[in-house]
């Protein structure tokens, strides 16, 4: 005979307000194997908890029932208790009589029945639940950063620091990222390159950070703790090992003229380039598409020129594997493609961006203000040189339009356009800007002051409306809009017009997340476990993310989120062992047929086919075996096996079955 | 070819010189228009402001009656006519309730006859027919292609080219051996219907239209619209006596320009009606 104790809680007013508790307790307690009943009001509370403590102890309890909230919520909590008291907290069960039943009913009779019977379906539960032990996993203790922003970069630095190497994947031929590019940062000013490289030089050098650049992930196995990734190492017909990073190999291409993926169009650089003078590693890069010796097989002067022969007109793609037991995504935004994109979200041709020269997005106006940019810093507008007179800002372009498909705010706009136009009055003096915008969104520390002094002080002419249309006229832009606080139409000639085009993940990013089985929101950003209290975690133990490819964040937030990331990292790697919950799949290897259905309908790879061998080392049998490592209990093996031989530990077919024969 | 045609108010009446114009040009490639049978008005700018419902109804009749007559492609060479019937066909598409209403009302059925507005209905004979069709090619024609406001908005009812930066007009004229100017104006309102309400709004929309043209090169506008013709032809002379600029623009259906390269006469093609520019 079972000796269980059902607690049945108040939850204040939220249960006990449509619940008659006290009858509950009076009925439950009829239950045969139930010892003991009662309520109280919080029973999450360190009185409530003391209650389940005592009682377990007194009444020598085998099984515990807490009526109260969604196990979501505490079930946890109260299992600690049940431990805390000597019970095998997987003899604890929560029937959830507030979401499933108080919150959605208004009869206080039939909610009461309602919460008996929950209840009685889990103390049929209990009786059948068998104690489990948490399943312990070894740890790699070391870490993979995918992304070399400035959230990658300070992940990867955070968790170095704190003793554990860190593997850095970047995509481009140098780590930094978007910041690398930037001009001043806001609400500081502060140069952009100034504040980020010594972190890029730190990443270059620190001991326990492997730097794998100009390289992708191309597959990974495993599970946390233990993953192992495959880096793809993209070839750069250029040994770095050899390399000494002269750059006479740049100065002697004849190809000159292509355009800077760094300057997002804006310069030029050679076939074999480096990204931007201080790129980390300092090391150039061919790029396979231009240069001739690889296109057409006739030049190789800059193996010529190369003192050091480090230069391999052969080199091919290279596949590492790394073992990390943890992965941090920090793989950051792009901007979106104005006019140029493909499916729904296509829009904005009336601004006409890639066929007027003069009209650019604000990362490539970032590169016209940067003093490592192709002007030198200086404002000249692309088609002729000229410094502009007078430029239009345009903000919210693809973001916050339902027409156009991005519904959501880039967050970061106001700000940097704000910027923009201080930037831009410091180097023009008797220049203008002028915004178009919808709202100012300057939430932030020192934000909102900012913005009021790029109108106050520097003069920028702010517009609340939209631009209908952009055209060209002897040399101008004629760029057409709305003052909807003024209520009148306004028309500015401009020579330079500059569109803060929405924030989108990188390419390649739902790729990537599928390889992670990491999700994706519907716009492509990572998908965080719990948008508040989970806000660096995914829903894949040991994966981590942040930055902008979560969502459009600023440079303080990112790497404030990257600290986070890094912190849970680091949680993962301080022990050995991981432990994990034990109510995952089992499979009765003895009975198993092997027909691997299980093997295949399983969405984590978590079976494998295994062979049963006598001492002799000859093949009994095959079977399907549980990896506890990769289980996430979901319970699709149980509903393919045709035998029955695949059950989930806490929810086994008998459980089951003993609460719903409770029901009838 | 067979296409369906819907003339619609317009081309039996002020715009008839377009119906003379579309019928030699179209004849002459070969195309054979079969005028819908009993078809009504499109509902045009009155019946959506006025309802809804009305104006799903009217469009949606003359689907009706073509999908009857066996038709599965219908011209509609006016602007507004083919944007009704395009939004009527996809209304009914995506409505199922509607649907059923528009069978109790006008027995009209979703699905049925695809819609063709001008351009599309000679993308439809195909580019390279008329490149080869062409006889005399038009080498020195600059020419400003003009689609107005409604040719391709709303895009999703449209369904046709880039919204804001369309090409196929262009495309067109090209193969005619002509030069398609690069102008800012090709998708702005003339001022429409305003002609009657407010002459003033048109004749300063329109006058900015002939301005940018000319400012660009252009000796002439190609119209593949009606009321556009009405607004930059007729009161071409009206603009240029309250602006006090001199154009002489020669505002051309697309299919003139079609019908001079393939040889017809300026008079076969009803170009002689026209009211401005140099052939007038």
């Amino acid at each position: 005979m079972s000796r269980i104790g059902v607690f049945v809680c108040w939850c204040g007013e939220n249960i006990a307000r449509v619940v008659d508790v006290d009858r509950v307790v009076e009925e439950v307690a009829k239950l045969p194997g139930v010892r003991c009943a009662v309520n109280y009001k919080y029973m999450c509370s360190e009185p409530g908890q003391t209650m389940i403590r005592e009682r377990i102890a007194a009444e020598k309890l085998d099984g515990v029932v807490v009526a109260s909230c969604s196990p979501h919520m505490h079930l946890k909590t109260f299992r600690k208790a049940a431990q805390a008291a000597g019970l095998n907290p997987y003899l604890l069960e929560v029937a959830n009589i507030r979401e499933q039943c108080s919150w959605v009913h208004s009869d206080r009779n039939q909610a009461t029945e309602k919460a008996i019977e929950l209840i009685r379906i889990s103390v049929a539960k209990v009786k059948n639940n068998h104690a489990l032990e948490p399943i312990k996993v070894p740890v790699t203790r070391r870490a993979m950063v995918v992304g070399g922003g400035v959230a990658g970069i300070q992940a990867a630095l955070d968790i170095a620091d704190a003793g554990y190497e860190v593997v850095m994947v970047e995509r481009e031929p140098s780590i930094g990222g978007k910041m690398a590019g930037l001009s001043e940062t806001f609400p500081t000013l502060d140069c952009s390159q100034c504040i980020l490289t010594p972190r890029m030089v730190d990443v270059g050098q620190h001991p326990r950070i492997k730097l794998y650049t100009y390289s992708e992930v191309e597959a990974v196995e495993g599970f946390v703790g233990n993953f192992e990734v495959t880096v793809r190492q993209k070839a750069r017909y250029v040994d770095i090992t050899k390399c000494t990073g002269c750059g006479e190999c740049s100065k002697a291409c004849p190809l000159k003229k292509n355009k800077s993926e760094f300057d997002f169009g804006m310069g030029t650089r050679p076939a074999i380039y480096m990204p931007f003078p201080q790129a980390v590693p300092a090391r150039p890069v061919i790029d396979k598409n231009v240069c001739a010796m690889l296109t057409r097989g006739k030049c190789g002067v800059c193996a010529k020129k190369c003192a050091a022969g480090a230069i391999n007109y052969k080199d091919e793609d290279k596949l590492v594997k790394e073992k990390v037991g943890a992965v941090v995504l920090a793989t950051g935004y792009k901007l979106y493609s104005i006019g140029k994109q493909a499916g729904p979200i296509a829009g904005y041709g009336e601004y006409g961006y890639g066929k007027y020269k003069d009209v650019i997005d604000s990362l490539q106006f970032e590169r016209l203000l940067s003093a490592s940019g192709p002007t030198s810093g200086k404002v000249k507008r692309p088609s002729d040189g000229a410094t502009p007179k007078n430029v239009v800002f345009i903000s919210c372009v693809g973001s916050r339009d339902n027409a156009k498909g991005l519904t959501y705010c880039s967050k970061i706009c106001c700000m940097y356009t704000a910027k923009h136009t201080m930037l831009y009055k410091h180097k023009v003096h008797d220049g203008q800007a002028h915004v178009f915008y919808m709202d100012i969104r300057s939430a932030g520390k020192n934000y909102d002051e900012f913005v009021r002094r790029a109108i106050e002080q520097d003069g920028a002419k702010y517009y609340r409306g939209r631009v209908s249309k952009i055209t060209e006229q002897d040399g101008k832009l004629i760029v057409r809009g709305a003052d909807t606080l003024a209520g009148e139409p306004v028309t500015i000639e401009a020579d330079l017009v500059v569109l803060a085009a929405a924030m989108r993940p990188a390419d390649g990013v739902t790729e990537l997340a599928q390889k992670l089985n990491v999700g994706c929101d519907q716009f492509g950003f990572l998908m965080e476990s719990h948008p508040k209290l989970r806000p660096v975690e995914t829903n894949t133990a040991g994966v981590y993310i942040c930055g902008a490819a979560q969502a459009p964040k600023d440079i303080p937030e990112s790497v404030a989120q990257a600290s986070a990331a890094a912190s849970k990292v680091q949680i993962t790697l301080s022990a050995a062992e991981l432990t994990r919950e034990p109510e995952i799949a089992r499979i009765d290897e003895k009975l198993c047929a092997a027909c691997f259905r299980c093997y295949e309908a399983c969405p984590y790879h978590a079976i494998e086919k295994a062979e049963v061998r006598n001492r002799k080392g000859e093949l009994v049998k095959r079977t399907a075996r549980v990896n506890p490592g990769l289980c996430m209990g979901c319970g699709t093996c149980v509903s393919v096996c045709p035998s029955k031989n695949a059950d989930i530990e806490g929810f086994t077919e008998q459980e089951t079955y003993a609460m719903i024969e409770s029901l009838i | 070819m067979n296409l369906g045609y819907y003339p619609g108010c317009s081309l039996h009446g002020s715009s008839d010189d377009y119906q003379q114009s579309l019928k030699a040009c179209l004849g002459a490639l070969g195309v054979s228009l079969k005028e819908l049978d009993d078809w009504i008005c499109c509902g045009a700018t009155a019946a959506h402001t006025l309802n809804r419902k009305l104006s799903i109804a009217l469009p949606a009749r003359n689907l009706a009656l073509a999908a009857r007559q066996g038709c599965d492609e219908l011209l509609a060479p006016c602007s507004m006519c083919s944007l009704q019937l395009k939004k009527a066909r996809k209304a009914m598409a995506e409505d199922l309730a509607l649907s059923a209403e528009m069978a109790t009302i006008v027995e009209a059925k979703p699905g049925g006859a695809r819609v063709l507005n001008l351009i599309e209905a000679l993308e439809r004979v195909g580019l390279e027919t008329i490149k080869t069709a062409v006889k005399t090619p038009l080498k020195d024609f600059k020419v400003a292609c003009y689609y107005g406001c409604l040719l391709t908005r709303p895009p999703k009812v449209a369904e046709f080219d880039d919204c804001e930066q369309p090409e196929s007009m262009e495309r067109i004229v090209s193969a005619l051996g002509a030069t398609p100017v690069a102008w800012n104006y090709k998708t702005e309102c003339c001022g429409a219907g305003m002609t009657m309400a407010s002459e003033e709004t048109v004749l300063e929309l329109s006058h900015k239209i002939l301005a940018d043209a000319a400012a660009h090169g252009a000796q002439s506008i190609a119209v593949a619209c009606p009321m556009c013709h009405v607004n930059l032809d007729m009161k071409q002379s009206a603009i240029e006596a309250r602006y006090g600029s001199r154009y002489g623009m020669t505002i051309y259906y697309l299919c003139d320009l079609v019908g001079l390269a393939l040889g017809l006469t300026p008079r076969a093609l009803g170009i002689n009606r026209h009211f401005a520019g140099r052939t007038a």
